[in-house]
């Protein structure tokens, strides 16, 4: 890859310790975002997403903790910062928008003073003049009556206009990367649109770049530039959007995307992935997909296969790719 | 008790408007909002009125029922029996008790409770006399209540299952559960007697108050230690929480600025109904420590049945009561946006 890559996730291992035993929720996980991209993570709920984006933010709590790798943040090393430096990081250079806009802003302080609150911490202005940054973000973001609205409590405003000022919130510092872990699942189908517009909107204006985390592969078509498919705390496959779809590798993501209606075929049923996410606890001895796997033969059972390359920026972590470059160990 | 029938109430006026949202401008709304407080407050206090009849009523009854004559007792046993019928009759003691009932309503609702048998002298006279001592013991017990709870609370939040946290979660127990006269006893009989670093008795300078202050408040600091610590503990899990730290709050940051003001809706709340526990541990304090206030008041009435004196005393802690509540309730009005707008 030739571009400038401001946000590179290598090897990242975080674990929870749980009293059943240790938990890989995060199982070697390497992520490169370049500048100014839209990177996409899908897979099904449980499988790493949220808790690779918690990672790298720092967010990880108690009984997780991030226990290998390394995170750079445009030649910074921030896997250990402390609380200190963190806090000058986070919400600053990174940051981060949730699944949930219903829960996510503070129900008794209005929306614009949390937003405000960002922009304080991290920049030396005047109240009054952040708080007019605050209604210019709102009016970018797409908030109607932005003066009215910054005076609002979260209870008043939609999901839709949550998510909006949690954007806002995101943005206002003009950070190097922003993570949105399914930032438009708990919304409408058409304020997911909007929402994703938006997003896009902002990417390409103050080049921002974006880590989106879904589970929808409509959405990832739309939206993203390179895919990263995740499984049981691995990357099963990565590539361009365009070569995933059209070059599809693995049979991890064949299901994903077999598994999406389709208007011009008349299935009988919709194709699902036989089985269930293993237990991170007790993952099978070989490759952590063969249990559900069509294709898995006897090696699948016994051996880990690494992540093979399979075209140009195309990694697969399956037998059937198996090469000379390996992307990633096992 | 107090509390469930506040957030009953809570729910029962609280509804609104009649207006569908959509056909209310935000003019009206706001308009609105001003007036649901207003309204809420009337409510309130017409709903006080039969609960202050029924208290009335009940100490009225009480103190008729126990044996023994009044007037024998402020006379002595060894009184000309015509004297007692005499003095019976000029008190009134002789007509029908809903008579009396009836003349004591009517006579109070002009502020008039009656004369003291022990003291001679008017009743609400007395009570205004001793209430500001009471004031200023129950305003310094809930400093110190504050103080030490809220302290102890955060910092027990913060070192969640660390050993101060256990440590302060051990003396707020012991605080809420140490019946009063026993702190009051131990802590006159270490501090004043022992030690000699406050007097026994009386409540004149600083320095004698502050045994009372901590011995009333010792208890409110242990509930409110313990409902801060649970509270913000429950918080510290919630969605805004975790965007407070992404946006890069320090976690100081995010419990005094996020999380304790969450955490403190109920605690306030709690404290305004305290009141009548305060109150009824003032009654022991005041007596323990000679603080010339109501409790001490009331408690004198008692011992030597002054009726009137008694009457008044319950009367008036029942309005506090009521007072407290209604604050309470007002309270978490003004710092519940949600609960602010009727929602
Ligand atoms: N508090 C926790 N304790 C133990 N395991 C956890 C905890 N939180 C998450 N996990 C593990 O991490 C895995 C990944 O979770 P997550 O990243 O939230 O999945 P998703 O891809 O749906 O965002 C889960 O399957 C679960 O096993
Ligand atoms: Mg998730």
């Amino acid at each position: 890859m030739s571009e400038s890559i401001v946000l590179d996730i290598r090897n990242l291992k975080s674990h929870f310790f749980t009293a059943k035993g240790e938990v890989p929720a995060v199982d070697g996980v390497s992520i490169q975002v370049p500048a100014g991209k839209i990177i996409g993570i899908v897979g099904e709920s449980g499988c790493g997403k949220s808790m690779t984006a918690m990672s790298v933010m720092g967010l990880l709590r108690y009984p997780g903790k991030v226990v290998d790798g390394t995170i750079t943040l445009d030649g910074r090393d921030i896997t250990h910062l402390s609380p200190k430096e963190l806090s000058t990081v986070r919400g600053n250079e990174l940051s981060m928008i949730f699944q949930e806009p219903m829960t996510s802003l503070n129900p008794v302080i209005t929306v614009g003073r949390q937003v405000r609150e960002a922009i304080l911490l991290h920049q030396k202005v005047s109240r009054d003049e952040a708080k007019k940054r605050v209604i210019e973000i709102f009016r970018e973001v797409g908030i109607p009556e932005p003066e009215k609205r910054y005076n609002s409590y979260p209870h008043q405003l939609s999901g839709g206009l949550r998510q909006r000022v949690m954007i806002g919130m995101a943005m206002v510092c003009k950070p190097k990367v922003m993570i949105a872990d399914e930032p438009t699942t708990a919304l409408d189908v058409t304020i997911e649109a909007q929402i994703l517009r938006l997003m896009k909107k902002l990417c390409r204006e103050q080049g921002t770049s974006i880590i989106l985390i879904t589970h929808n592969m409509g959405v990832v078509a739309e939206t993203c530039d390179y895919v990263y498919v995740m499984y049981a705390g691995k990357v099963m496959e990565q590539a361009e959007t365009f070569a995933l779809f059209e070059n599809t590798s693995h049979p991890y993501t064949q299901g994903l995307l077999k598994s999406i209606p389709k208007l011009n075929e008349k299935a009988e049923r919709l194709y699902t992935i036989e089985g269930v996410v293993p237990n991170l606890l007790h993952l099978p001895e070989g490759c952590n997909f063969c249990t559900r796997c069509t294709e898995a033969d006897a090696r699948c059972r016994k051996e880990k296969p690494a992540l093979y390359q399979a075209g140009d920026g195309h990694g697969v972590r399956c037998f059937k790719y198996e090469s000379e470059v390996q992307l990633d160990g096992k | 008790m107090p509390q469930n029938e506040s957030v009953i109430l809570r729910h029962v006026f609280c509804k609104g408007s009649i207006l569908p949202e959509y056909l209310q401008t935000t003019k009206d709304k706001e308009k609105e909002r001003g007036f649901s407080v207003l309204k809420k407050v009337l409510k309130r206090i017409l709903i006080s009125i039969p609960v202050l009849i029924g208290v009335v009523l009940a100490i009225f009854i009480m103190l008729r029922i126990v044996p023994g004559n009044p007037v024998t007792t402020m006379m002595g046993e060894h009184v000309n029996p015509a004297v007692i019928e005499k003095v019976s009759k000029e008190m009134g003691l002789d007509q029908p008790y809903y008579f009396q009932f009836i003349k004591y309503v009517a006579n109070a609702l002009r502020g008039d409770f009656g004369t003291s048998y022990r003291l001679n002298r008017n009743v609400t006279q007395i009570i205004v006399e001793a209430f500001p001592h009471t004031v200023k013991l129950s305003v310094l017990a809930a400093v110190v209540a504050w103080i030490i709870g809220l302290t102890a609370g955060v910092i027990a939040a913060i070192r969640q299952n660390k050993l101060l946290d256990r440590l302060f979660m051990g003396c707020a127990l012991m605080g809420v559960s140490m019946p009063v006269f026993m702190t009051a006893l131990v802590l006159q009989y270490v501090f004043a007697f022992k030690l000699k670093w406050f007097p026994v008795s009386g409540f004149d300078s600083l320095n004698a108050m502050v045994l009372p202050a901590i011995v009333l408040g010792w208890n409110s600091a242990g509930s409110i230690a313990r409902m801060t610590r649970s509270n913000l503990v429950e918080i510290m899990q919630n969605d805004f929480i975790r965007t407070a730290r992404a946006k890069g709050l320090r976690e100081s940051g995010v419990i005094i600025g996020h999380a304790l003001k969450n955490a403190m809706l109920p605690v306030v709340t709690m404290m305004a109904l305290q009141i009548s526990s305060m109150l009824s541990g003032a009654v022991l304090t005041e007596s323990v420590f000679g603080v010339p206030g109501i409790g001490r008041l009331a408690v004198n009435a008692i011992e030597t049945r002054d009726m009137p004196l008694l009457q008044g005393t319950v009367i008036f802690t029942t309005v506090l009561i009521i007072i407290g509540n209604l604050v309470a309730d007002l309270l978490y009005n003004v710092l519940d946006p949600r609960i602010r707008e009727g929602e």
